[in-house]
């Protein structure tokens, strides 16, 4: 079979994808600061930093460690705000012929649907994405990612106020995480991106004082990956929207993987930082996969695990 | 300005002190876009753990247009970093970051240990621009050994040196900011270039902010990506509306009223 014939072409939830390969939210900025390194035209699609209504200027340092196989972060949702965003950054990246998905995150369900409507304005934006980690601030910070109802609420909230793609990004610090993505395919969104990262911390036992200033952070990396998988796979069987793979991808095999678990499409996050070419990489290397395999769309290994 | 992602080789990587190594490396786009104060990104090890690039100052472009790096085994990363030999690849990205504005009349450099590092590239291109500053030198260390390790390529360059050691085993016994005191006596109006732990540089700026004179520091952050993107290189900024600079992108080189010194 001839390597130009394989079609990497996936949709989700009305939006059409030339592959299956983003980047995750908060591990490729604004797509400028990869373009010295990566063909950001070849790329999916390129998700954006989380963006609030105002700029954010995030948590005291050390905000990163690096743990076994993975990392910590407690960033903390630094970001430009909206109205950078939209004068500063946004027209480089719609000069680019990816798609431009646009991370969004509040401390209430209002805020998210300002934000989802605002960018609603703004043509070419090809799809939102909301981040359902942050605390409610409203409901006693609990993270509204970490209750079905919460989650649901904010989900259809953004659903009234946009009529772009939606997809909602979950946490996977949940019990039972089914029952979240149930509760946001009920309201109303596109597709599920999932997982985001994993609470987890670290101690210096000279100093008895933990890793990072905010003592707890999100762990990223390949020693998420067989978490993020199961997630998937279980997120996978019981909704009928596209699930987008996010969990430790660091090669083309991985992307695999999740494709055969049942993503339509996957994110590369913290492999950026150590690999600013991985994603175009990764690009090939299912080409190459379904070629040796002879198969002729990516679309019919989605899903194809066979138990 | 360009930046690349290259596979460089090794050419040499040479022991200077007890922990202390200078790795050479053929990276010619690399070298050639080089400014004093940058910094590269380095992949010396394949697998997972340890996962994440390390930051190191750039030493030096060679006369020959190679790369070199002086680093310090620390921990897991610099240790692989020191077991490799010539001919072996390193995965770099670079060059990174604001470096030194040099283009100064009377330039202090002050060191402290393996916070040499970006100093040396500095202290060579002022000695070769057209219109030589005045150049003074000096250098903090814990012992003798470490300070004939990291100032030995400033000897070569024939530059004067003020030396002092924590244990008093050569120069000054103490910290070096002690020397700059000095240095105010001979003349007035010197830019201070300075890299070196974090107390030390804290020291050095206090310093000049007293003395009147301009402070450029070179800053180390823990550093996930280099390229601005993870955002985990944050420093507290002096101005408030600020919040934080990003050490990657702000810096590495920042002047010294530019941050808050917590």
């Amino acid at each position: 079979m001839d390597i130009d014939t394989v079609d990497l072409r996936v949709a989700i939830g009305g939006l059409a994808l030339q592959n299956p390969v983003m980047t995750a939210s908060g591990t490729f900025g604004y797509g400028e600061e990869f373009s010295p390194y990566v063909n950001l035209h070849r790329l999916g699609a390129i998700i954006v930093k989380g963006i609030s209504l105002q700029p954010r200027k995030g948590n005291p340092p050390p905000r990163i460690v690096e743990t076994p196989c993975g990392m910590l972060n407690s960033i903390g949702l630094e970001n430009v705000g909206l109205d950078t965003f939209i004068s500063d950054k946004l027209p480089f990246l719609l000069e680019t012929r990816t798609k431009v998905i646009v991370n969004i995150l509040g401390d209430c369900v209002e805020e998210y649907a300002e934000l989802a409507q605002k960018l609603s304005d703004h043509k070419g934006i090809g799809a939102i994405e909301i981040n359902i980690s942050c605390p409610n601030v409203k409901k006693g910070g609990v993270a509204f990612g970490t209750d079905h109802k919460m989650a649901a609420e904010v989900t259809a909230k953004v659903r009234k106020a946009t009529s772009l793609p939606l997809i909602v990004k979950l946490s996977p610090n949940v019990t039972d995480i089914a029952l979240i993505a149930k509760a946001v395919e009920e309201a109303g969104c596109d597709a599920i991106s999932l997982i985001n990262t994993l609470l987890g911390m670290a101690i210096d036992i000279q100093s008895r004082t933990p890793k990072l200033r905010n003592v707890v952070g999100g762990l990223s990396g390949p020693a998420i990956k067989p978490v993020a998988l199961r997630m998937v796979w279980q997120v996978a069987q019981c909704v009928n929207v596209p699930v987008i793979g996010i969990g430790g991808i660091s090669s083309a095999a991985d992307a695999i993987e999740f494709l055969i678990a049942g993503a339509s499409a996957i994110q590369i996050g913290t492999a950026n930082f150590i690999n600013p070419q991985i994603t175009e990489q990764i690009i090939t290397g299912i080409k190459n996969y379904l070629q040796e395999h002879e198969i002729d769309s990516v679309r019919k290994i989605i899903g194809s695990l066979k138990v | 300005m360009p930046q690349f992602q290259k596979k460089a080789i090794l050419l040499q990587n040479k022991k200077v002190t007890e922990d202390i190594y200078k790795i050479t490396l053929e990276s010619p786009e690399v070298a050639r876009a080089a400014r004093p104060g940058q910094f590269v990104m380095v992949k010396a090890f394949n697998g997972f753990d340890p996962l994440l690039r390390r930051p190191f100052s750039i030493y030096q472009v060679t006369d020959n247009g190679n790369l070199q790096l002086l680093y310090k085994v620390i921990g897991k990363g610099t240790k692989l970093l020191a077991g490799m030999k010539p001919e072996q690849h390193i995965d770099i990205i670079g060059p990174l970051g604001r470096g030194f504005a040099f283009d100064r009349s009377k330039i202090c450099i002050v060191g402290g240990g393996i916070g040499v590092a970006p100093l040396f590239h500095l202290m060579k291109r002022v000695l070769r621009s057209p219109h030589p500053s005045k150049v003074t030198v000096l250098m903090g260390a814990r012992s003798r050994e470490e300070m004939l390790g990291i100032t030995q390529d400033f000897e070569k360059l024939g530059v004067e040196l003020g030396v002092a050691t924590d244990d008093g085993s050569m120069g000054h016994k103490g910290p070096v900011t002690e020397l700059m005191g000095e240095i105010r006596d001979q003349d007035a109006g010197w830019t201070v270039f300075s890299c070196g732990p974090y107390p030390m540089l804290k020291a050095v700026a206090k310093i000049c902010d007293e003395y009147g004179w301009e402070c450029q520091v070179s800053m180390e952050t823990m550093m996930a990506c280099g390229v601005a993107a993870c955002l985990g290189c944050a420093i507290p900024a002096a101005a408030e509306e600020i919040g934080y600079l990003h050490t990657c992108k702000d810096g590495p080189v920042f002047d010294a009223r530019e941050l808050a010194w917590i």
